[in-house]
């Protein structure tokens, strides 16, 4: 199974690269973009079958590695 | 006084440190990262800065696991002093030594240069030998200093005098270069025996390096 995290900043964080990266593609001419938000996956290859078991660990990895909880929100999925 | 210097892969900044720490007396040691225990006799730990582990992940993300971080951990609840410098701050912040987390520069930029700081509290170990509203000159050098903590934990900070440093202009007017939470260059914990900042008063030891400004920073530790 494969556990795919996306890690990014809190809303309310500010994020400055997501700022910047909005700031780049308004002077591309990009217009209509509201938000840019820059955050990172991170791909496990994991050894577990059982669905439940796997989000019990992901979970715990990202608590404890992963993602730094204080400035940072962390989703995960299993496929 | 002995001082003990960790030392974690990446780390660069272990022998300015000793160096800054032996000209103002102590005997210092530098400790690798797969030590399991804190010599005994230390008097004061530093996490001393450069870039454990490469800043992978997050920086001191991965150094917060190394081996001596669980003697380091245990060493600060039983009251060991801590001073954490630039990555090492980042280190201790990770390990949740400290409150808040640095993030990315504002504007982006690594920055590297001397900067102003004001003394915010000194009843500490640390600034002792400082007085609320001094300005010191001190190198800072990050990519990654810009402090953030919440309102919540922002009150508390400033109700605890947990704030030791903000960043300022030589008159001592606020001047934040990346984006710091209310401009905070460093803080300790509640019980005021860990402490982190992102400047480098050991890279301020001779007036012809710039500054000595970080003597009278760290001498406070050897005041008793």
């Amino acid at each position: 199974m494969k556990a795919i995290v996306n890690v990014s900043l809190k809303a309310g964080v500010l994020d400055s690269q997501g700022k910047a990266v909005h700031h780049a593609l308004d002077s591309l001419h990009f217009d209509g973009v509201k938000d840019v938000r820059v955050g990172k996956q991170i791909i496990l290859q994991l050894d577990e079958s059982d669905k439940e078991k796997a989000m019990q660990d992901v979970t715990k990895m990202c608590e404890e590695l992963l993602a730094n909880t204080v400035i940072e929100d962390y989703a995960i999925e299993l496929v | 006084m002995k001082v003990t210097v960790l030392q974690f892969p990446g780390t660069n900044c272990e022998y300015d440190t000793k160096y800054a720490f032996e000209k103002l007396g102590a005997e210092v040691e530098i400790l690798w990262h797969k030590s399991e225990e804190v010599p005994s006799d230390t008097d004061l730990l530093v996490v001393a800065g450069g870039f454990s582990y490469g800043d992978y992940l997050r920086s001191g993300a991965i150094a917060k696991f190394s081996p001596v971080m669980q003697a380091v951990i245990k060493y600060a609840n039983n009251g060991g002093r801590v001073l954490g410098i630039c990555n090492g701050f980042q280190v201790l912040t990770e390990a949740r030594l400290l409150p808040g987390a640095l993030k990315r520069n504002e504007h982006l930029h690594f920055i590297s240069k001397h900067h102003h700081l004001r003394v915010v509290n000194n009843d500490n170990d640390f600034l002792k030998e400082l007085n609320v509203g001094d300005v010191v000159n001190i190198p800072i050098a990050h990519h990654d200093g810009n402090y953030y903590i919440d309102e919540a934990g922002l009150e508390e900070l400033e109700a605890n005098g947990q704030i030791l440093v903000r960043y300022c202009d030589a008159k001592g007017d606020e001047l934040n270069p990346n984006g710091s939470v209310s401009s905070i260059a460093g803080v300790c914990n509640k019980e005021k025996n860990v402490f982190g900042l992102m400047p480098h008063p050991e890279r301020a030891m001779d007036i012809i390096l710039g500054s000595d400004d970080g003597v009278k920073m760290l001498e406070g530790f050897f005041k008793a």
